[in-house]
């Protein structure tokens, strides 16, 4: 029997849990909203992980983490085109200018956010493909999806918190009135000021994302910390549905008068209560 | 006939089946059950699928008040309740800060929902320990211009004044959208 659905049925935090208990060799693929993720595992521990079209190339993994120059990044991708992953590593260590080690960490760390990242999707269509395994030519590694697994209940609570703070992200996001503190002043992450930037009640939570690449934990996580600071606020986004505020047809066509009126009799009612 | 209806809402054990029974004319129509959950054990009963109290406001005109069940397991039935409202009332029980955050997320949803006019009762102003509505406005981040009224919802004063407000609330809003 296959093994695929849905994430909203099963998440990535129990597939996982049955990779590494039923000790699973093969790849699983996740086609989420925007991109695809490719996760393989060898005996039920995470061999190799790619999302979407992320390099994933060794010399761009050295270059990102700091193990290469810019200058040697540039003369792999030069003079090294066609040449293996598994291949420019050997050369690399040959050379002495990286250790084995050096390049299983680097890639452990790639592969570990890349399913990190993959805990955060909450829909998307998975399958797990017993016959698929990474190219021979990508190196290989070797990581116990335990504390993986920690982890990504981790970011689930933390994702069912964010849910419960902003439950729609329909909603649009204002600039607090306050004269007294300038947002230049304040300390924003890149990804904060790129958000920011299309703060208007006309964008709804959901466009910025979109405008940004966030997924749903992401922007969630960007506008929490916002609020908190105080600087924003969740309104409407203009331009939405007309306010409704009448029970039946018939009551909303009637003139603005009249809406007045019953209005003004609901209160001396209850005034009289 | 004419009938309109507002939406009383808040987190469990917050008091919207008290508020209503204070104001309606009839006995509110409430759908209460035992509580199974130890942990929210905190009263005997609790609403499950909703309550309902009336307000007649002459031969043509009703005025129906709809609570919302607390727990939040229920909430498949708020975006029911909330169509076609005329405004709606969050009470939050000004003395369990544990609920602050449920409060705030039933706020953001209904707002969701529909963008009628809304005011927020701090209820159960009159035990010892209730927060007072200013430090609550900031703990449920709430602007300003939101209505936060003090509130007792066994006492028929407070919760009429509580009405009132957002009926005037609803007048305002009428009269920006004229303006517009």
């Amino acid at each position: 029997m296959a093994l695929k659905g849905n994430l909203r049925d099963f998440t990535i935090t129990q597939l996982l849990n049955l990779i590494s208990l039923a000790q699973k060799t093969g790849t699983l693929i996740v086609e989420g909203p925007n991109e695809t993720a490719s996760v393989s595992f060898r005996e039920g521990k995470l061999a190799f992980a790619q999302i979407g079209k992320d390099d994933s190339s060794l010399a761009n993994v050295l270059y990102k983490a700091n193990l290469l120059t810019k200058n040697q990044y540039n003369i792999i991708n030069e003079r090294g085109r066609g040449m293996s992953d598994k291949e420019l590593g050997l050369l690399l260590i040959n050379a002495s200018y990286i250790s084995q080690n050096d390049i299983l960490r680097s890639l452990q760390e790639l592969f570990i956010s890349n399913v990190n990242r993959l805990f955060t999707w909450v829909e998307g269509l998975f399958r797990f493909e017993n016959d698929i395994l990474p190219p021979d030519d990508k190196i290989t590694v070797r990581i116990n999806l335990e504390n993986l697994i920690i982890e990504g209940s981790r970011r689930l609570r933390e994702w069912e918190q964010l849910q419960d703070e902003i439950p729609s992200l329909d909603m649009a996001l204002k600039f607090v009135e306050r004269p007294n503190v300038n947002i230049r002043d304040v300390n924003l992450s890149v990804e904060e000021w790129r958000v920011v930037s299309y703060i208007n009640p006309k964008n709804s939570m959901r466009q910025i994302a979109r405008a940004n690449k966030l997924n749903d934990l992401e922007i969630r996580r960007i506008v929490y910390g916002l609020l908190q600071a105080g600087l924003v606020e969740i309104i409407r986004p203009e331009g939405a549905l007309p306010v409704q505020t009448w029970s039946s047809p018939s009551v909303q066509g009637r003139e603005k008068v009249e809406k007045k009126s019953i209005v003004n009799r609901l209160i001396q009612r209850i005034r009289s209560l | 006939m004419q009938t309109v209806k507002m939406v009383v809402t808040g987190p469990f054990n917050s008091g919207k089946t008290e508020f209503i029974r204070s104001v309606s004319e009839i006995d509110v129509v409430s759908t209460e059950r035992k509580i199974s959950s130890e942990a929210e054990r905190v009263k005997e009963t609790t609403t499950v699928a909703m309550d309902f109290g009336r307000i007649t406001v002459d031969q043509d005109l009703v005025l129906y008040l709809f609570g919302t069940p607390g727990q939040k397991r229920f909430d498949f039935m708020w975006e029911i309740l909330s169509e076609g409202m005329l405004g709606f009332i969050v009470m939050v029980d000004s003395t369990r800060p544990e609920t602050f955050r449920e409060a705030r997320r039933i706020l953001e949803t209904f707002r969701a929902y529909a963008p009628t006019p809304y005011v927020v009762a701090a209820n159960k102003q009159d035990v010892d320990d209730a927060w007072e509505p200013e430090d609550l406005r900031i703990a449920l981040r709430l602007s300003s211009k939101v209505r936060l009224l003090p509130c007792v919802a066994t006492d028929k004063e407070p919760v009429k004044s509580v009405l009132l407000e957002l009926l005037y609330s609803i007048l305002e809003e009428m009269d920006l959208n004229e303006k517009k």
